[in-house]
């Protein structure tokens, strides 16, 4: 038992929701921006969200063998909701009277979209990361099924060899993983907040 | 077509066990859920001590439960739908307390006003303003709990985890779909029902305004 597997772990969640991002952020503009597109990007970010994690990971393990790749591809589609979702909540809410003073002020769309929707959706965007991040730590125990290490291969191992010390170790360097950052980024939003506002 | 020959009748039987798991763990984690969310809503002062240290239990995943359980209890279906039935208990806990919490204030003077006693007001005020709240939960509940039982042939015990875990093992990507695609469709049908129960489970004089 090493400082290691909780290191690959780490790996796994940090890059599952930086990709995400970079994949959930522009599905969230685009399903405030087009219309006809919402509904299609939301219903499809929530029907992967249905789709049991395991199975999930096996069909892409299909495409892309055993390994990191197909883990961490897995586990950002299983992200996309809460980023996609608040990104477009955030958006939706943005005060009409200050996207007015934009439009009033001769900002274009894309304009006023990336110098004032955006940075005023940012905490409710960042809250969709903090839950994915959550999530993501949680699901990527499965990593271990479809060969992507991580705290998953001790739990497993423990659940095995019917060793509960093992077993115990893996839940609580989960739990504390999971603790350590809601509360961070909890903290780190906060801040944002305040000092938008100020 | 010598699929359904091959795999029909065990694809039958293992949606009716996935079913089985996923209706008997939600409704008993439902019950406990919406009794312990009442109770907290009555002393808020402790509520808020004890809700965080609830959600600290919710970053446990589900497989460490089943796998405690199936350590101490063995190779029965009643690890799996206690496992179950503890993971299903806290989106609607949480829901019915948010809920519950957030009923206006001047709805239960006016109850109270009313002479309703405090079971009353909360049979016939509160519970029915935080109805949408907890069936929110429930449905959270479901999709989770739909997903989980996956983990149940983890531990030999069937259902349409049987598919994946055989197809991941050898390999084989009709298996997996064969496990993956009734349970996505699962979800999404027992979601539906859900939205249509809350349909009707919201008091009438509320659904103008929705």
């Amino acid at each position: 038992m090493d400082i290691s597997i909780i290191l690959e772990h780490l790996y796994i969640v940090f890059m599952s929701v930086l990709f995400s991002l970079v994949v959930g952020l522009p599905l969230g503009i685009l399903a405030y921006l087009n219309k006809p597109m919402r509904k299609i990007v939301l219903w499809v970010v929530e029907i992967l969200q249905t789709i049991p994690a395991l199975a999930l990971l096996g069909l892409i393990m299909v495409v892309f063998g055993a390994g990191k790749v197909t883990v961490i591809t897995g586990l950002v589609l299983y992200s996309l909701l809460p980023i996609v979702h608040n990104t477009f909540i955030g958006l939706e809410n943005v005060d009409n009277g200050i996207k007015e003073a934009g439009k009033g002020m001769g900002l274009t769309k894309y304009d006023r979209l990336i110098s004032v929707e955006i940075p005023l959706a940012f905490p409710m965007i960042f809250t969709g990361v903090r839950i994915a991040t959550v999530t993501t730590i949680g699901v990527a125990v499965f990593a271990t099924s479809v060969g992507g290490g991580g705290l998953g291969s001790v739990i497993y191992q423990g659940i095995r060899t019917q060793n509960m010390k093992l077993i115990l170790f893996g839940t609580l360097a989960l739990m504390v993983m999971a603790i350590f950052f809601d509360v961070l980024m909890i903290w780190i939003n906060s801040r944002l907040v305040k000092r938008s506002s100020n | 077509m010598s699929f359904f020959d091959t795999y029909g009748e065990r694809l039958i039987d293992a949606i009716q066990i996935h079913l089985f798991y996923v209706l008997s763990s939600v409704f008993i984690g439902f019950f406990i859920a919406l009794i312990l969310g009442i109770l907290l809503s009555r002393i808020p002062q402790y509520a808020k001590i004890i809700m965080p240290l609830l959600s600290i239990f919710q970053t446990i995943p589900g497989i460490v439960f089943i796998g405690v359980l199936f350590l101490y209890l063995g190779m029965i279906p009643a690890t799996v739908i206690i496992a179950l039935a503890i993971y299903a208990i806290f989106p609607v806990l949480k829901n019915t307390y948010t809920g519950l919490l957030d009923v206006k204030p001047e709805y239960i003077e006016a109850a109270k006003g009313c002479g309703m006693s405090p079971i009353q007001t909360l049979l016939e005020v509160e519970l029915p303003l935080a109805t949408p709240s907890i069936i929110t939960g429930l449905r959270m509940s479901t999709i989770y709990t739909v997903s989980w039982s996956v983990l149940a042939a983890m531990i030999g015990l069937g259902g349409l985890g049987e598919f994946i875990y055989i197809g991941i093992a050898s390999n084989n990507n009709f298996l997996i779909l064969l496990g993956a695609i009734p349970s996505a469709i699962m979800a999404i049908i027992l979601s539906l029902l859900i939205d249509v129960l809350r349909r009707f489970a919201v008091p009438k004089g509320l659904r103008s305004l929705k």
